[in-house]
């Protein structure tokens, strides 16, 4: 038997049946083409919020209050008041392993700038903040660790604050009052964008973080530290030192348990592509699903294909067709049909992956890999289902074959 | 030694509870060149016979030899590969592929030509049915030829791989009698040229027109003449 004539003869066999092949692809083509699109907009969207956490700062470290959840019963981190601004100028102070740290206090208060008012979060930091966040003044200029030290009455806006209070001005040299304390704008942040929650980062007023603590906070406790490691590599090691330092600032014995936790930005990375990891997963498995039902859809139209072909089969039988020669046949003509389908199925999915990335304007990676193993999956069905109806044909008496009606 | 040989031949089946005896013990000699035509009326056997003679079926009891070959303990590999390279059908209603040329439909055999003993498929395919008549007709497909046509076509498709035997159903049964005439003199002059053919059939005009005439009755030989 000739492969080339083989594929010729289920080739035609296709294109004289072209509604029906089209039919029996349907299946494939709606299942590859959900596969791939799913998987490409599931990767674009983990790979935006790797970008997003990554923007959030390089090597970032951040200690929180509360126990990260060893033991018995643990609260949630941060709920407890355990920090205070000493335990962040100990880090910067002995810690080897880091760059900068930064206290981070954080508020909510109305602000007021002459006739506009705005309800925004206030962050006291100190000056290490813009460089652990990479997040550089556009305007103006940040406050100085003197102002820090002096507890200055001055903020730097984030672009959304400095729209929305000084709409089409200068905010630099401003007075707003923030809460009943008032300040002077020193300085507006460059835009930074949505986070990965998709709360606008540029809602924001920065200001030093004794100044936050001692005249809009309870002047003890603060939020959080963030830190930055001196390179990625030694985050886990900045991690420990940071630790210990920690448990000695505040005099845990050697069975008690932190009362802080230190979170990496590798954590929350894993974090946030675990629900997009799952995400992929539970869609994949639907479009496993339709995949199968495609399958199905090939082996019925098969069914009734060797059915309508039977006098055909046994023409082919009666000048010495063997089984195994029938068989081959139609495992060949189930293959095209469902690798066709992969093929439509691949495209189509590229597209939707495309419009859908438009849509909810994420990224879209295409993979190779995805798409060769969805193109091969779709052949390996075509031949699973086409087995049964094949096997059918071959095992047809050629005698009553020639004589159906 | 003659080209067929039935020694005791005997077909029986099972239809429900009732085996049906369609042969009960043939015995008959086909020598080469032979053009012999099998007539009997209906549930006479003649079909069965053909059936296995033709390698689609095999005997329940007794011998079929076919050019030395004992085919009755054959697998159905070897009787699919023996219907290939030794036998050529033509049926009454043609069997042709719908929607595949006259040329396709001819070369089909050739597909299933393990041994690749024609090299040229389209050559030989032209060939063939040059010699049936239908050299203008060659990409036409089944439904625009005519009845005559459409078996010219299915007995060029049964020469295409040189068999050793022509075997016929009823070729004429849906031809009307002029046309009958034209296929049969097809068969004569191929006859002539050395084929053997058998040819199954009830109407004795076109029996009359072979060489040898044998009928079958209650799946027994009656009749054998030389005409």
């Amino acid at each position: 038997m000739k492969w080339k004539s083989l594929i010729k003869v289920a080739l035609k066999s296709i294109m004289k049946n072209r509604m029906r092949s089209f039919l029996t692809m349907l299946g494939i083509i709606i299942g590859v083409a959900s596969v791939i699109a799913l998987i490409s907009v599931g990767r674009g969207t983990q790979a935006d919020i790797s970008g997003k956490i990554q923007s959030m700062g390089t090597n970032l470290l951040m200690v929180m209050p509360g126990a990260s959840g060893f033991g018995g019963v643990s609260r949630g981190a941060g709920s407890w008041h355990t920090l205070t601004i000493a335990d962040a100028e100990k880090i910067e102070n002995e810690a080897t392993l880091v760059t900068q740290v930064s206290p981070v206090v954080r508020e909510s208060a109305q602000v007021i700038a002459g006739r506009n008012n705005w309800f925004t979060s206030v962050q006291g930091v100190t000056e290490n903040y813009t460089v652990i966040r990479s997040w550089p003044v556009d305007r103006g200029a940040f406050f100085t660790d003197r102002d820090v030290k002096a507890m200055a009455k001055v903020a730097v806006l984030g672009a959304t604050v400095a729209d929305t209070l000084f709409p089409g001005q200068d905010p630099i040299g401003a007075r707003i009052r923030v809460g009943n304390v008032p300040f002077t704008v020193v300085g507006v942040l460059g835009t930074k964008g949505q986070n990965m929650m998709g709360s606008d980062q540029d809602d924001i007023i920065l200001a030093p973080a004794t100044t936050v603590l001692f005249r809009l906070g309870d002047g003890k406790w603060i939020n959080s530290i963030t830190v930055s490691a001196v390179s990625e590599q030694e985050t886990e090691a900045a991690r420990s030192e940071i630790e210990t330092i920690m448990r000695r600032a505040h005099q845990l014995a050697g069975s008690e348990e932190n009362d802080f936790s230190i979170r990496t930005q590798t954590e929350l990375n894993e974090m946030a592509t675990s629900v997009t990891k799952m995400m992929t997963l539970l869609l994949s498995a639907v479009a496993g699903v339709s995949l199968l039902v495609g399958g199905i859809g090939i082996m019925n139209i098969m069914l009734v294909s060797v059915t309508e072909r039977t006098r055909e089969i046994g023409i082919r039988l009666a000048i010495g067709a063997r089984e195994a020669d029938v068989l081959v046949q139609f495992l060949i003509e189930a293959a095209i049909i469902s690798l066709m389908g992969g093929l439509l199925g691949i495209l189509l999915g590229l597209v939707t992956a495309g419009i859908i990335g438009k849509a909810i304007s994420a990224s879209v990676v295409i993979d190779p890999v995805t798409i060769a193993v969805s193109f091969l999956f779709s052949g390996i069905i075509g031949i699973f289902f086409g087995f049964y109806p094949a096997k059918k044909a071959a095992a047809l008496n050629p005698i009553e074959a020639l004589h159906y009606e | 030694m003659a080209l067929i040989e039935l020694n005791n031949l005997t077909k029986t089946y099972r239809m429900g509870d009732i085996d049906v005896h369609a042969l009960r013990g043939v015995n008959m000699k086909v020598e080469e060149r032979e053009f012999l035509a099998i007539t009997g009326a209906s549930g006479s056997g003649k079909s069965t016979m053909l059936n296995i003679l033709g390698c689609l079926d095999l005997p329940s009891g007794g011998e079929y030899v076919l050019g030395g070959v004992q085919v009755s303990g054959l697998g159905k590999r070897e009787l699919a590969d023996i219907r290939n390279e030794k036998i050529g059908f033509v049926f009454q209603g043609f069997n042709l592929l719908p929607r595949t040329s006259a040329l396709e439909n001819v070369e089909l055999p050739l597909l299933y030509d393990r041994a690749g003993r024609i090299k040229d498929p389209a050559r030989k395919a032209i060939e063939v049915l040059t010699r049936v008549g239908l050299a203008d007709r060659l990409h036409h497909e089944p439904n625009k030829l005519s009845g005559g046509e459409q078996q010219r076509v299915a007995i060029a498709r049964a020469l295409i791989n040189e068999p050793s035997i022509l075997l016929a159903d009823e070729p004429t049964g849906n031809l009307d009698t002029v046309t009958s005439m034209e296929v049969i003199e097809i068969f004569r002059d191929l006859n002539r040229q050395g084929m053997t053919i058998i040819l199954v059939t009830h109407e004795p005009d076109i029996a009359h027109q072979a060489r040898r005439a044998i009928e079958l009755r209650d799946g027994r030989i009656v009749k054998d003449v030389v005409l």
